[in-house]
């Protein structure tokens, strides 16, 4: 159920578009952020919002890469960048660094729900690659000992 | 050269309208509210100025499309959506330097007659975003932006809209569908987004750096503007370096420097003393270029005469320890991922293209498999309604039409030649 914080999140959207359909993708970012993924009966209650049918609401759940629906993530997302400045840079190693150091694969989440490790598309970053994204924040210029840290630094 | 789109990055809270204003900003706008509208688009088509997103489309000539009926309801659109592989630009803009954005949109708002504009920011610049939000709740507050701005009668809204993954949404059209809140998938073109753009309302559609580059057209002039580097495509441009170089980075220069330049001097030269392979000029998406052909100009013209495109001028530097088929792969295998699945060529093209690179990648490759490739570049190429095939099949077609050997040992031999 969206809480009343979002929901008058998403009644704010409004007067900034021409039509409430336009709300859809930064009320689903708003869900988002407070649940962590999309569940199905959100998505009913945001097109219930946006007065517009539940279909619509799934297909940009699903045409969006960064909306996690009905796929729930680790506290810490990490996105790998793995496109062509990167991967020139050592991207597959930071990878499998990052695996190592946290026993899971690319597309895993450790058992205690703490991370989540994806590879993505170009993040434009490229003259600070490799790099990689953990929730919001960039972490660019990377090297094995700088990932350790970071993954080690995080609570 | 002076330093116009980058001149305040790397100044202490750069971001600030503060700092803007001391360092004269939003004079530009003061300047052009008192100016006729028709003598503003005038002086941006003087001025050369062509679009930095990776078509090169005049801007000026672009704003002019836009109906006179007052009466009609018009936006502007800012790309934001950077993604094309090896850019990076919009984003120093828009993290460093916002309100030299907000006040060449603004600018451009007040000469097409639009009173609402939307930044579309690609969702993963979450700083971006935020950046943009404080720098707008700044110009509100000082009067550059909301009712009345300086006394003009002149009024704009700006609202930033938050893209969330899909490179598509750079294609204008994508993006327009974007902000009505659907799928980001291109429309057939015509209408134009000039007469049939934004909720169906005429609406222009320009670059970061693109309206970065207006404010400094108003206040020092086209001739100006015009003079700087070559004459059919002049100005400062943005050229961002990365890949196997030693300072990888933002090089603001003169549009027409020669990409040896970029790369040896700029640059800094190859890595660990190694050779150079290739460079792609602007982007994944522009035909590489081998260390022979580097001694060009970069500009519109001149890369689209010799096979290649500016494109955003996003410049990706490869040494000789790169494996063309690995890097073919890599580029692929990103515009399958990003293909929206509206036209059949490109969405089952794009999936079998990077399904042969991998096989020749992992040594499962087969003979005839270059063929193959070739085949299916003809049948993408040209028969989708968006550039993103295209995209794909000229990325790969620089690399076979350079490297074709590397593809075929790969084939014959299951394993990389370099």
């Amino acid at each position: 159920m969206l809480s009343e914080k979002v929901k008058e999140e998403i009644r704010g959207l409004f007067k900034k578009y021409r039509t409430k359909r336009s709300a859809c993708m930064a009320a689903m970012q708003a869900v988002q952020r407070e649940v962590g993924h999309l569940t199905e009966e959100d998505m009913r209650e945001v097109a219930e919002m946006l007065g517009i049918n539940p279909v619509r609401v799934h297909e940009v759940g699903a045409f969006y890469t960064m909306y996690n629906v009905q796929r729930p993530v680790g506290r810490y997302h990490i996105q790998v960048c793995t496109n062509l400045s990167c991967s020139l840079l050592g991207a597959e190693h930071i990878v499998n660094v990052i695996e190592r150091r946290l026993g899971i694969k690319v597309g895993q989440t450790t058992p205690d729900n703490k991370f989540t490790l994806s590879t993505v598309q170009c993040l434009g970053s490229c003259g600070t690659a490799p790099m990689m994204q953990i929730n919001d924040d960039y972490h660019e210029d990377l090297t094995e000992e700088r990932v350790v840290e970071i993954l080690d630094g995080l609570e | 050269m002076e330093k116009v789109l980058l001149k305040n990055v790397g100044k202490p809270d750069s971001h600030r309208i503060d700092t803007y204003l001391a360092g004269g900003g939003y004079e530009a706008l003061k300047k052009a509210l008192r100016m006729d509208t028709e003598d503003i688009i005038q002086m941006v088509k003087d001025s050369g100025l062509m679009g930095r997103g990776g078509a090169g489309f005049p801007t000026g000539l672009k704003w002019s499309f836009i109906p006179k009926d007052p009466t009609l309801q018009k936006y502007l659109c800012c790309n934001a959506d950077e993604g094309e592989p090896g850019t990076f630009k919009d984003r120093s803009i828009i993290e460093h330097d916002p309100h030299l954005l907000l006040e060449g949109m603004a600018i451009s708002c007040y000469a097409i007659g639009a009173d609402t504009a939307y930044i579309y920011i690609r969702g993963e610049f979450a700083f971006g975003a935020r950046r943009l939000e404080e720098a707008i709740a700044e110009a509100y507050q000082k009067g550059y932006l909301g009712k009345d701005i300086l006394g003009s009668g002149f009024s704009l809204n700006i609202h930033v809209h938050r893209g969330f993954g899909a490179y598509i949404c750079g294609e204008e059209t994508a993006l327009l569908e974007s902000i009505e809140g659907c799928r980001g998938q291109p429309r057939k073109k015509p209408p134009f987004p000039a007469l049939s753009g934004l909720y169906g309302k005429p609406t222009v559609i320009n670059n970061v750096e693109t309206l970065a580059c207006v404010p400094t057209i108003i206040s020092r002039g086209a001739e100006w503007f015009a003079s700087i580097g070559p004459e059919k495509s002049p100005g400062p441009k943005i050229f961002g370096v990365s890949g196997h170089v030693n300072r990888p980075g933002l090089y603001e220069l003169p549009m027409g420097t020669p990409l040896r330049e970029i790369v040896y001097e700029h640059a800094g030269g190859i890595r660990n003393g190694r050779r150079l392979k290739a460079v792609i000029p602007g982007g994944v998406s522009a035909p590489l270029l081998t260390e022979e052909q580097i001694d060009i100009s970069m500009d519109f013209d001149t890369l689209a005469h010799e096979g290649s495109m500016l494109g955003s001028g996003g410049v990706i530097v490869m040494d000789d320890t790169t494996c063309m088929v690995k890097a073919a792969y890599i580029i692929n295998r990103f515009f399958s991922h990003e293909s929206c699945g509206k036209c059949t060529p490109c969405r089952e093209g794009t999936t079998w293209m990077t399904s042969i690179l991998k096989r020749l990648e992992y040594g499962e490759g087969r003979p005839g498999d270059v063929e193959l490739l070739e085949g299916l570049c003809g049948n993408i190429f040209g028969r989708t309604f968006c550039p993103l095939g295209d995209g794909a099949v000229m990325a790969l077609r620089g690399a076979l039409r350079n490297f074709r050997q590397e593809f075929v040992y790969h084939a014959e031999n299951g394993r990389c030649m370099v």
